[in-house]
């Protein structure tokens, strides 16, 4: 492949199974720490030392969850979407396999977010559920998630699982901007969004802090599931190459 | 801090029960997250050695 110099050289390197392989085993103790450190501040912070809702009392520290994991299943979807895009359109493997270990880890945090919040919906609005724009365009965040790793259980061969599953989460691509401006288009007892990069927090600092430390500490911690499945996902289709060999016998 | 007690910080004014399952179930969630992933590489390892031994013997 001609390089050319407008591109840097990781950005090609990163189509190789093995550098990725490699160069992630690097990165995961950084992160790995990182999302500990963070998560552990953030959360004593949020239970014990944030100011209680003047509303909502003591239940409104289960935003300090809910908020990150609505973000993160968002943000997760979208990196799916374009990893599977990536892969269709310039057959890179390891492309294949992001989008492919997105999968089960947005399946679970979209769970947490449809639990907390309804968990969090009782003591507020009095129920656990309603059928508000917001509430059911995040369900149907988790069915897309489902309906990607079903057609990846569903098929054998690898490259077609990718290519179906690559055009699924494009098509529901279309739902990311539906939950995020449904709080906007429809009437909803959910509340406007809390984080934005155009306006100053509508909460005090010693809310969105904490808020803040528990974002990037989900962050962090996506970054260390993904690559851990990533890993997997290298060794297991690239077991019949020499490194791969070289790797287990090592061990 | 905003409790002056143990019982006050579990109690939470009411609202325990509802806190302490969701951050229960955020922790859960996220612990398994990194825990799988590890598993599957022991179990992925383990079946691949014994796959390269059986290959060795057969040669």
């Amino acid at each position: 492949m001609a390089v050319s110099k407008w591109i840097p050289r990781w950005f090609y390197q990163l189509a190789s199974p093995r550098w990725c392989y490699d160069i992630t085993g690097k990165l995961l103790p950084v992160f790995l720490v990182a999302a500990a450190l963070l998560l552990l501040v953030g959360l004593v912070w949020a239970l014990a030392f944030a100011p209680p809702d003047y509303q909502q009392g003591n239940s409104f520290r289960i935003m300090y969850i809910h908020v990150p994991s609505a973000i993160l299943a968002q943000s997760c979807y979208m990196l799916m979407a374009v990893a599977g895009a990536v892969g269709l359109i310039w057959k890179i493997k390891v492309a294949d396999m992001v989008a492919f270990a997105c999968a089960p880890i947005g399946a679970s945090i979209a769970v947490m977010a449809l639990a907390t919040g309804a968990i969090w919906g009782k003591p507020t609005w009095g129920s656990w559920w309603v059928w508000d724009a917001r509430l059911t365009s995040m369900l149907i965040l988790l069915f897309l998630y489902l309906g990607v790793m079903a057609l990846y259980a569903a098929m054998d061969n690898e490259t077609m699982a990718a290519k179906a599953a690559s055009v699924l989460s494009l098509v529901g691509l279309v739902n990311i901007p539906i939950i995020k401006y449904s709080v906007e288009w429809w009437n909803t007892l959910h509340q406007p969004a809390t984080f934005s990069l155009t306006e100053k927090p509508s909460m005090p600092i010693e809310m969105w802090l904490p808020l803040l430390v528990m974002v990037l500490g989900f962050y962090c911690f996506f970054a260390v599931s993904l690559m851990l499945r990533l890993r997997n996902e290298i060794i297991r289709r690239e077991r019949r190459s020499g490194w791969v060999r070289e790797l287990i016998t090592s061990r | 801090m905003q409790f002056e007690t143990i019982s006050e910080f579990i109690d939470m004014n009411g609202h325990g029960l509802y806190v302490w399952v969701s951050y229960g179930l955020g922790i859960a969630i996220i612990i398994g997250n990194i825990v799988l992933p590890l598993f599957t590489r022991k179990e992925l390892i383990k079946n691949l050695a014994r796959r390269m031994r059986r290959e060795n013997k057969t040669q």
